[in-house]
This record gives structure tokens, sequence and C-alpha cells, in this order.
């Protein structure tokens, strides 16, 4: 069975092209670049590339990248670092709908004395910037606010938050795992401080992902060791991921309009289909601004993941803020904390699109789902009581 | 993605005995669609009124939820309401060649509907583990709030299963599974039930001075209170001590909480326990 592959925002397709330029890595090119000799020299120029080519994607200078393991990782040593430059301060500001990798950490912070804030977001998903300007003092230590959110897609206004916690004297993070290569950004003229990203939700393997931190803004490393990454992050560096992360940012450059013009096109057909063949569906933060390749949608009456089981029995692959498909019992924190109704958060289904999707998954997806909806309805003593209204 | 059997499967994909029976002799309800699962159970029976003929459900949940409910439907088809009452959710989920520990609830819900509608049906009370919250004609005392799970619910399940842990109770019951307020009654049954020794506890103190009171307040929410909120996103903030009167704000997930009310008991019970029994917590806006 061929997968219609829609769930780009768990991880994506490694390019050929990417593939294609690391090869040589392995068996051939495989010296250290930390050696004295031209051996490693030949990967430590390759690695300089890939410095460039990533922070040419951001806006950013090279120097003000730093290589890291995944977007976790990134996220982790700036927050971290923020804390150790402030020991004084004691106030960490996040949300309510951060990505686990912010949200764990902050909460783990709070059980160790820190004074926590978790934004709160609306119906559809949005900041209120007026919580954030009362909440910000002069103890906030740093502010970390993803820049697109994973399950609903929707993009918080970076360089307002940024231009307010500018104002306290704060850290400014953001977690722009899955914005960056869908939204384009100019470090050059933000006012963010540092951003975390990750290689495989933009074509590169798992396993490498890249800190942006601004050049003068103090930072303290929480992995110490070697002097690699400027003594930012000790240890051998991931050359093979590396590289592989710098060809990845250079087609994303390169995609950035196709993303944003061909995939918003394809992710708005289906959309626009599923709402108009299955009654009882709603847009999760459908009224806000939105990565142009995620769409998370809530089918009332049946439960998400008997949805994405019956989708993968046709090759179809999504992913759920159902309570079931993660093994807790409550549907995903970010539908929660936007409200969404309880009679459809449990049965919520994200698509997410990439360049590589096409008009043809789309119909195949738009003839599978009408089908699979009704027979879990048909199936729900809540769905049938609806069906024969 | 779970670790399915191919007999959950084949009965998630092609589920046995779909439908309503318009004119069931027992009908048998469990679970909501705030839960994330729910079960609607019909039974007919023959002219004897003692031998299920058929057996038909509704269900909305996952693939284990509905996997259960067609395999509850086979096995109680041909037994008598007497023998239908024996099956236990162990047996559901033998059928369907076991389950994964996270969703034995769904075992759990199959064996529930079937005892509701037997009870419904003889007339007699209802046990108690209607999800269905604050059930007036259920039998036993609320313990978890959130899935609205009794005492005595929780004890049959514990002994059934052999439960030796909160999160064990958690993936049988979904009890505990919310807001974790009701974790430490929860083990407080598992050692009633199991019989093993309850952990050792703080003792409260005969006499406190004033000052000796307020810190062990203090100490109390920092370390019994604060952590169980945290698990879910809430929090609170000690605003005030007056004599024996406690005033907190809740934060976070806490503030505007439909459960607030509960929470702010459960507050109340724990300084109770552990500080002096005429503790009284108010919440105030703060």
């Amino acid at each position: 069975m061929k997968e219609i592959y829609f769930d780009n925002n768990a991880t994506t397709k490694v390019d050929e092209a990417v593939f294609e330029e690391i090869r040589p890595y392995f068996c051939e090119l495989y010296g250290n670049p930390s050696s004295m000799h031209f051996f490693g020299g030949q990967v430590q120029r390759k690695i300089d590339e890939a410095r460039n080519r990533t922070a040419a994607l951001l806006g950013a200078l090279p120097e003000e990248i730093i290589f890291t393991a995944c977007g976790t990782e990134s996220d982790n040593a700036a927050i971290r670092s923020a804390l150790e430059i402030f020991p004084e301060k004691r106030h960490i500001i996040t949300t309510r709908v951060e990505h686990p990798a912010v949200l764990t950490l902050c909460r783990n912070l709070s059980k160790r004395g820190y004074r926590v804030t978790e934004l709160t977001v609306d119906g559809d998903g949005n900041l209120d910037l007026d919580e954030l300007r009362a909440v910000v003092d002069d103890d906030t230590a740093i502010v970390s606010i993803m820049h697109a959110n994973n399950e609903t897609g929707v993009i918080f206004p970076i360089e307002k938050i940024g231009a307010i916690v500018k104002e306290k004297g704060a850290l400014f993070h953001t977690d722009a795992v899955q914005a960056v290569g869908k939204v384009p950004m100019n470090m050059a003229s933000s006012t963010v401080d540092m951003l975390a990203l990750s290689g495989h939700k933009l074509h590169a393997p798992k396993g490498i992902g890249a800190m942006y931190l601004r050049k003068g803004v103090p930072f303290r490393p929480f992995m110490v060791g070697g002097h690699q990454e400027r003594n930012r992050r000790a240890g051998t560096e991931n050359t093979v991921g590396i590289i592989a992360l710098g060809k990845s940012c250079e087609l994303a450059g390169h995609y950035l309009a196709e993303e944003n013009s061909r995939v918003k096109a394809l992710r708005d057909r289906l959309e626009a289909e599923i709402l108009r063949l299955i009654p009882n569906v709603r847009v999760n933060g459908g009224g806000a601004e939105r990565l142009p390749n995620t769409t998370s949608v809530a089918f009332e009456f049946v439960e998400g993941e008997a949805i994405l089981l019956l989708l993968s029995e046709k090759g179809i692959c999504a992913s759920s803020g159902s309570a079931c498909t993660s093994g807790s019992l409550e549907p995903s924190h970010v539908l929660r904390a936007m409200g969404v109704p309880f009679t459809c958060a449990h049965g919520s289904i994200r698509f997410s699109l990439s360049r590589f999707s096409t008009d043809e998954e789309v119909d195949a997806i738009i003839g599978e789902l009408p089908p699979i909806i009704q027979r879990l309805r048909e199936l729900s003593p809540f769905g049938r009581e609806f069906l024969q209204k | 993605m779970w670790d399915y059997t191919d007999k959950v499967r084949e009965h998630f994909l092609n589920p046995k005995n779909v439908g309503e029976i318009p004119d069931a002799d027992a009908v048998g309800e469990v679970g909501s669609l705030a839960c994330g699962d729910a079960l609607k159970l019909y039974l007919k029976l023959d002219e004897n009124k003692e031998r299920i003929v058929d057996a038909k459900f509704q269900t909305f949940g996952c693939a284990s939820a509905i996997a259960s409910s067609s395999a509850l439907t086979e096995i109680i088809k041909g037994k008598t309401l007497d023998e239908a009452l024996d099956v236990s959710n162990q047996e559901i989920a033998e059928f369907l060649g076991g389950l994964p520990e996270e969703k034995m609830h769904c075992s759990v819900m199959g064996q529930e509907a079937l005892e509701v509608a037997i009870a419904k049906y003889r007339g007699g009370p209802v046990p108690g583990h209607d999800h269905d919250h604050l059930h007036p004609e259920m039998e036993g005392e609320i313990v978890c709030k959130c899935f609205g799970i009794t005492d005595q619910f929780l004890k049959k399940v514990i002994s059934d299963n052999k439960l030796h842990t909160a999160e064990q109770v958690t993936h049988f019951t979904k009890a505990g599974g919310g807001c974790g307020g009701c974790i430490p009654q929860i083990n407080e049954l598992i050692a009633e039930v199991m019989g093993d020794q309850p952990k050792e506890e703080r003792k409260r103190p005969e006499k406190l001075t004033n000052l000796r009171k307020m810190q062990l307040i203090q100490d109390i929410l920092e370390k019994e209170v604060r952590p169980l909120l945290w698990a879910d996103g809430g929090d609170l903030e000690l605003i005030d001590i007056a004599g024996s009167t406690v005033q907190i704000a809740f934060r976070k997930a806490c503030a505007g909480c439909v459960s607030s009310g509960h929470t702010a008991k459960f507050v109340e019970q724990k300084l109770r326990e552990f500080v002096a029994e005429d503790i009284v917590v108010e919440e105030v806006e703060g």
C-alpha cells in the first residue's frame, strides 16, 4: 500500500537532494572536522557551508547558528542559559499551548522554585498580548513563546511579543520548529534573542537541530567538553546531520513561496471539502493566522484514534489530539487550553502537508474520510442520535 | 502506534452486533462524550426472561473500546443473566488476545455496561460506576471527580484485577487520569483492598504555636498539595493565614476551573489531616 503521508508536523521525508548531499560523508569523507589534516579540513569546510545555508534561511549571521541534536535540546539550552545569566531573576513566561520541550521544562523549573506564568489562549488559539504586558516584569529572566503551534498551526505575533519583552529587559526565546521553512524570517531585524529549529521537520534526517543565538546575547552552555561550536555546544559534530540540515535549509528557502502558495491551496481545498462534505465539523484555530500546511479538524461524536486507524487502513497517515492516541485520558493540552467543546475535543484530527503533497492525495483523503466519519457516527450512541435528527 | 492484537483489529474493523434492539429487555449505558468513551448495551431475553438471546451495542471511543464492546456481545449471547454477571473484564480482554494495559479501562467499561443493564432490568440499585457525573441512584462515594468514579467500583476493579499502583488503577478505570487530585485516595483504597500497610505518613501534631502552625501550613501546601496541581498545569498561591482560616487563590489551570470548589475542599482536607482539624480554606481573588 502506498502511503499518503499527511503527518509532516510529526516528521518529514528526507529530500532526495539532501540524501545525495550527505551520501559521501558516511564512508568516504568521514574525517573529524576538528582534525589538523586535509581529511578533516574538507569536512570542516562543508560544515561552514551548512552554517551559512542555515543562517541564510533565518536572515542571521553564520556565527549566530549553533548546531544541536534536536529542537528539544535547543529549547532546553536557551531557557537554561537565560536562567544562569540572570541568577537573581526567578520568573519565566511561557504559554499553555507550548510543545512539551518547553512546557515540561518550565513546569519542572516551577517545582524548583521558579515562578512560571503560562499565558492563556482564546478559542482560536490566539494570545492576549495585554496579558503578557501585565505579567512581564523586572524579575522575568526569559519569555519562551512558540512561533507556530504544532497541533493547530496557529502563528503567534513573534515580533510584537518580542517588543513587549524587550521593554522589560528579559530574553526572548521562540520555539520555531514548526515555523522555519514555512514562515519567512529575518533575524537581522527581529526582536528574537534565541530560536530553536529542528532538521527532521524540514526534510533533513532526525537527530539534528539548531539554535539561533543573537550576537551579543550572553550564553551559558549546558553541554560542556570540547571546543566545538565555539565552546557553545561541546561534542563531536554530527557531520552528516549538519550537512543535511544546511542543504535542507537551502531547499526550504527555495520552496518557501511554494509552501505558501501551492501547499496552502492544497490545505485550503482539503479543509473546505471536509467542511462541505461532513456535517458538525469545526476547524481548531480556524479564525487565527495559521501555517500554510496545517489543519486541525474536530469531528463531533467520534473519537480520534478510531478515525486515525480507519484512515491508516486506507494508507492515510494523520495524527490526533485525542486522548486515546497518547495514552493519556484527556484531549491534548492545546485543545483544552483553547476550550474546544468536549463534544468534539476527542475527535480532532490533524492533517499536515508538505511540498511533496499532491492534488491526488488530497482527492483520496476527501474520498475516504466522509464514509469513515459516517461509519463511526453510526457506531456511536451520540452520533446516532444526531444522525436521526 | 498501539500494539493491538489481530483480534482487536478484527473486532474494531468488523465489529459484531452493532446497533440497537428497539424492544430490548435491558439497556445499560456508561460513559459520556466528555469522558472520551461511552457504551450503550442492549439485551434481548428469551421468553422465560432468563437467557440472553441477542445483544447489540453502540460505542463512542477508540479502537479498543469498539473491539471490547464487540467482544462483550459475542461472549454474553446465549448466557443466562447470572452467567453473564460472572463475565469479568479480564475475560473480555482475553477474548481479544489481550489489551495494552493503558487500554484496560475499555474492557472494564464493557463489563460495567453489562452490570448496569442487568441491575436496571432487575430493578435493584444501579452499580456505582455510571460515569454520568453524580448520579443520584449510584452506590458509593465519588472518588474521582473528573470521571465520576466511586470508591465501591474502584475497590471491585482493584480486587478483581489485583492492582497495586495508582497508575494501574488509572489504566483500568481512568480514575486519577484527569486532575490527579484523587490519587492519594486511590492509594488508600489499594492499601485497604490489597491489605498493604499504608506508607509511613505524616502525623498531625498535638499542639502548635501560631508560628509553627503557619510554617506547617506552608510546608503542606508546598509538599503535599501544589505538586498534585502542577501535574495538571494548575497551581495555587497562599494569600493569608488568620487563625485557622487559610486564604488561597487558584492560579493557571485551576483558576476558573469548574472543579475548583472540589480542589479547595481537597486542600482543606489535606490541611486538616496534617495540621489541625479546625482549618477552614477560603478561596479568594488575589
